[in-house]
């Protein structure tokens, strides 16, 4: 599904190398999490992916599903399928939600050649989404993320990822900032979303979320790299053990 | 104090251009206002009230030729059931305006009224003009009042069914007009008045409009079209007690915009807010200059000014609250913000506030700015194509001053006609 090979990136302003060389390789229908010290380049590595300006990719590849990630605008990027759930998702004074969600969803359908969603069956959609989420009607026709709760937040970007069903999800702190029982919510909206044909990048610090949305692999990145692949219970120990015997053993 | 040589010359040719109208009950007002207009003359580009907007093809004694738009468009508020009252080239056109009679208000052009030794509007034409001149001179205003030489008195007695509508046709390349209407709302009467079309190719207009106790007044401007038009219009507002205005423009095309709008708060507890949203591409220079005087109680007023500004368009906005002495618990509010779609276009503001009670709650903010690029890469990140996002937030950054609009349905015309506004552009 998505296939990221010796990945360079460096800051396009600075001399600042922040990706030195990540290697990843998602297969179809997997959840796989990234944890690692803060600063090592988790947020940075879902930027690119997603096209963010302000990077530079000094050598390496991404590809979803075969298709070169990297020479795509944004939009396209979304349309091919990637979605990302922002660490800090953004808000935006004067559009409203439920607008926002329509256009995006109708855009990526006419990128794709599908038809376009009426008002009405976008409503139906929509409506039973948010509330599987707990998001209110209120909550829908607010302007994008203003005033919204660091939960509501969080909340929002996964019924964004709901409505727009892409098929690589990556997930960036999706679980900070949200109390016990929206963890379950949101654990919930994802693993509803899981099948065979989407895969998951989960970026988290706590092995808490990956109680609820069971990884099938989880990657160690530090300073720039992927430096350690396992199972589970890979997450349990740096939940227990934080990363200093890790990368000592790398290093 | 003498006038110095160049302004008294550039007022004496653009006198010489015009011929004050043999209109006998205003005959006392204009000369009046003639004598105010020669004590002042016209602006000119060293006066503080011009700095950011030449006023040289304003007071030129010909108007500069503007070239007709063609488009199968139709006019503005076309889908509203209203009275119409159409003007071309600044000449009342019976023809094409409906029957002036609605149950609430009564309508005389100002041309009948002279012949009546009696009417109200007597009483209007000029005074608040007059008032209007201090503690800043408007030059522009005076020659209206002086030379107008057509327009409507409006008397709202009640809520009438429909609102006023006021249509501005262009149809000569070298028109030069100037129009002057009278409002008076009665106590406790309310009543809607919209204006569009593009007028002239240049275009002076004043309006003078007294709002009795508890009287309401609804006014949406839409000034647009034609892209080479110019306009000066002035709107005078004095308000009673618990009385409400609320006056929204929007402003599309067009070479040269100055509304001014002057507004007195003289009863306790009136609310004004006075709006405007304006998109400009290219040759485009737009001055929102707006004074509101707070002189009563409690009032509260806005002024919210939104203007998109690309390919070295000008936007202009010289705001002020001056709260007198007394004039305790003022809620005034101003902000003035530009949307700047490249380097080329700029943005020149003069917000003030001079203060001289010790309870009120004022605030002012100006700001200047891109795209928000976070915002930007979030929507497209979402799948929206750059084009689609770029204009999703242009509308939302206009949002402050549309949602100013109380009428849903006359909101989502203007939306839409920003909307197709930014269509046209790639
Ligand atoms: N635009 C930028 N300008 C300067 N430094 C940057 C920029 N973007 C990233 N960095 C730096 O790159 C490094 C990696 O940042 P990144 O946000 O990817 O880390 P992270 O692994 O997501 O951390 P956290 O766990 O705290 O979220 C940090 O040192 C950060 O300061
Ligand atoms: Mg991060």
């Amino acid at each position: 599904m998505l296939e990221i090979k010796n990945l360079h990136v460096k800051l396009e302003e600075e001399e600042k190398e922040i990706l030195k060389g990540v290697d990843l390789t998602v297969e179809p229908g997997k959840v796989h999490a990234i944890m690692g010290p803060n600063g090592s380049g988790k947020s940075t590595l879902s930027y690119v992916l997603s096209g963010r300006d302000g990077y530079e990719v000094t050598a390496g590849s991404a590809a979803l599903e075969g298709e070169d990630l990297l020479d795509l605008e944004p939009e396209e990027r979304a349309a091919a399928g990637l979605f990302l759930a922002f660490q800090y998702p953004v808000e935006i004074p004067g559009v409203g939600n439920m607008t926002f969600l329509r256009t995006a969803v109708n855009a990526q359908r006419k990128a794709r050649g599908e038809d376009e969603l009426s008002a009405a069956d976008f409503l139906k959609v929509i409506r039973a989404k948010a509330k599987s989420l707990k998001i209110d009607a209120d909550m829908l026709k607010r302007p994008v993320n203003v005033g919204f709760s660091g939960g509501e937040k969080k909340r929002n970007e996964i019924l964004q990822m709901a409505m727009l069903e892409p098929k690589m999800c990556i997930l960036d702190e999706t679980d900070s900032g949200l109390d016990v029982d929206a963890m379950k919510l949101v654990s919930e909206g994802v693993n509803a979303l899981r099948d065979e044909g989407r895969s998951f990048l989960v970026i988290t610090h706590y092995q808490r979320l990956l109680d609820h949305i069971k990884p099938d692999v989880v990657h160690i990145m530090a300073d720039g790299r992927i430096v350690k692949t396992g199972g589970p219970d890979l997450a349990l120990e740096v939940e227990h053990n934080g990363y200093a015997d890790i990368l000592a053993e790398v290093n | 104090m003498a006038l110095p040589q160049a302004k008294q010359t550039a007022t004496e040719e653009r006198l010489a251009a015009l011929t004050m109208p043999d209109a006998g009950c205003t005959r006392k007002a204009r000369e009046a206002a003639l004598a105010r207009l020669r004590e002042m003359g016209l602006p000119g580009r060293r006066d503080e009230y011009w700095k950011y907007t030449r006023p040289d093809t304003l007071i030129s004694a010909e108007a500069p030729s503007a070239a007709l738009f063609e488009t199968d468009e139709p006019m503005m508020f076309h889908e509203f059931d209203r009275l119409k009252i159409v003007f071309i080239d600044g000449v009342f056109s019976a023809e094409a305006s409906d029957d002036l009679t609605m149950e609430g208000v009564s309508i005389d052009r100002l041309e009948d009224i002279c012949c009546k030794d009696i009417h109200w509007a007597k009483e209007l034409y000029g005074v608040l003009e007059a008032r209007g001149q201090t503690p800043v001179q408007r030059p522009l205003a005076a020659l209206n009042t002086a030379y107008a030489s057509d327009g409507v008195a409006i008397h709202v007695t009640g809520k009438p069914s429909r609102p006023i509508s006021l249509i501005y046709r262009h149809a000569s390349e070298t028109s030069d007009a100037i129009l002057h209407h009278v409002i008076r709302v009665e106590s406790g009467a309310e009543v809607t008045i919209l204006e569009n079309g593009p007028a002239a190719s240049r275009f002076n207009k004043c309006m003078e409009i007294d709002i009795a106790d508890g009287g309401t007044l609804h006014h949406i401007r839409a000034q647009g079209r034609d892209h080479q038009r110019r306009a000066a219009t002035h709107m005078f507002t004095r308000m009673g007690t618990e009385s409400v205005y609320k006056s929204f423009t929007l402003t599309v095309n067009g070479v040269l915009t100055r509304n001014e709008q002057v507004v007195e708060l003289t009863g306790d507890d009136a609310v004004a807010h006075v709006a405007g949203a304006c998109v400009g591409d290219g040759e485009f220079h737009h001055d929102d200059t707006v004074f509101v005087t707070h002189d009563a109680v409690n009032c509260e007023s806005r002024q919210v000014f939104k203007k998109v500004l690309r390919n070295g368009a000008t936007g202009v906005f010289q705001g002020k609250i001056l709260v007198k002495e007394g004039a305790q618990k003022t809620d005034g509010y101003q902000i003035s913000q530009s949307l700047l779609l490249d380097d080329d276009s700029q943005f020149l503001a003069k917000p003030e506030l001079e203060i001289y009670a010790d309870d009120v709650a004022c605030s002012h903010g100006s700001t200047s700015g891109a795209i928000d690029e976070t915002a930007l890469f979030y929507l497209r990140s979402r799948g929206v194509p750059t084009k689609d996002a770029t204009d999703m937030l242009t509308l939302a950054f206009l949002a402050e001053a549309v949602d100013e609009i109380e009428d849903e349905a006359l909101a989502e015309v203007i939306v839409s006609r920003l909307q197709e506004w930014l269509a046209r552009r790639s």
